[in-house]
């Protein structure tokens, strides 16, 4: 009998960002979509940035997870349309991110607060970071740098 | 709209995948080698959107073509006069100054055609446009600020910075110049009429050099024949040396 797609998004959820493994591929908004065509199960991911490492990475990560599910047949369909936004993470990710040391995306453009003090006394240091998602920050209160998880 | 030629479109479409893939040889040149740590990082993480970038359009290009080649297969294995890439993203990076000036002046047209090309009547290309623009608004919003920082900057960075900009500008014009390929995309909705862009991005890059203290050239000569293949400068030959070097020597290598 063929698992239900319920079934497969609460297995997918437990699938680590390879870049972040405290968030799931599905707190990153990455799985699109889960259906059946017959018996393959195709498996939409959207890249988040275009020239992201990590892509075939969750690629293989989603496969192989399936796979140890008893599922044979996948197929991982790379959707790009529409565009990955960080509106798409889930406020489960969200939170866990800050708690990581993360600061979380916001529509402002900017941290809330330094995830590890909560000063909300923190200054840009570069747009760009460790990884294409992310920019580099810091708390001006216990001077710590820390990353944000960019608006996109 | 009408009917797109199939051999124009993969000409527009090597276009776009040649500007990013140049440019992002280019820029990852400077991977650890920039003045400062954060800077290294950006200019590594441009780099990399711009490959991405160039992996959607010559992956699109290839499958336009229909002859069984892959997105690699145009970028690693074609010589010279194949690339269809201005001739401003294959100039030598020069310094710092130099490298932010010339991806300042790509990135002004870029953000503008890319904004044009979500509209396009063909809706792969408007899916890529789409994908694409979100990670170059980022790219102009620093190199716009690098540039300003460095031309309002000292005696020495302003003079710099000048000498990049007098030698970049002749290269501007050929982003805007409309060939028959160009014309074919515009009639067919899949790309805009590239005299359209240049309002937008003249008052950007106006705007910009202007706080940058910097001052326009004048004269209106443009290099051409990168985007045509007809006559590419002498550097990129030497570039695709080093970037094809591993696929010439160990053709059809993998990881
Ligand atoms: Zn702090």
């Amino acid at each position: 009998m063929k698992p239900a797609a319920e079934e497969i998004w609460t297995w997918l959820d437990e699938v680590p960002d390879p870049e972040i493994p405290v968030i799931s591929v599905v707190d990153l908004g990455i799985v699109r979509g889960v259906a059946w065509e017959g018996d393959t199960l195709e498996v939409a991911v959207t890249p988040t940035y275009s020239g992201c490492p990590a892509t075939s990475v969750i690629a293989m990560d989603i496969e192989t997870a399936l796979r140890d599910r008893g599922i044979g047949a996948v197929r991982i369909k790379t959707q790009i349309s529409p565009p990955w936004t960080t509106d798409w993470l889930s406020d489960k990710g969200r939170e866990k991110l800050m708690d990581y040391g993360i600061a979380p995306p916001r529509a402002a453009g900017g941290p809330e607060c330094c995830p590890r003090c909560k000063s909300t006394d923190v200054k840009r240091i570069s747009q760009f970071g460790s990884t294409p998602c992310k920019a580099q920050w810091r708390c001006s209160d216990c001077l710590e740098p820390f990353d944000y998880f960019k608006c996109i | 709209m009408t009917q797109v030629d199939q051999g124009q479109l993969f000409e527009f479409l090597c276009r776009m995948g040649d500007n990013t893939l140049v440019l992002g040889h280019r820029v990852s040149e400077w991977c650890g080698h920039a003045p400062v740590l954060e800077e290294d990082i950006a200019l590594a993480n441009t780099a990399l959107d711009l490959i991405g970038q160039t992996q959607m359009w010559l992956g699109l290009a290839a499958e336009v073509e229909g002859k069984g080649r892959s997105a690699d297969d145009l970028a690693m294995r074609r010589d010279v006069w194949d690339f269809r890439n201005v001739l401003l993203v294959e100039q030598p990076n020069g310094d710092f100054g130099q490298t932010m000036m010339r991806q300042f002046l790509f990135d002004a047209w870029h953000l503008e055609m890319l904004k044009a090309l979500t509209g396009s009547s063909n809706e792969q290309v408007a899916a890529i446009a789409a994908k694409a623009v979100k990670e170059v608004m980022y790219h102009v919003e620093r190199s716009g600020d690098t540039v300003i920082g460095l031309g309002d900057g000292t005696s020495e960075s302003h003079k710099r910075m000048q000498k990049a900009l007098d030698l970049l500008w002749p290269y501007v014009g050929e982003m805007f110049v409309a060939d028959a390929v160009d014309a074919a995309m515009a009639e067919a909705g899949v790309a805009p009429d590239l005299a359209e862009l240049r309002t937008a991005c003249d008052a950007r890059v106006g705007a910009v050099l202007a706080e940058a203290t910097l001052a326009i050239p004048e004269g209106g000569f443009a290099h051409k024949g990168g985007k045509t293949g007809v006559q590419h400068s002498e550097h990129l030959g030497h570039l695709l040396t080093q970037m094809q070097w591993l696929q010439r020597a160990y053709p059809g290598a993998t990881w």
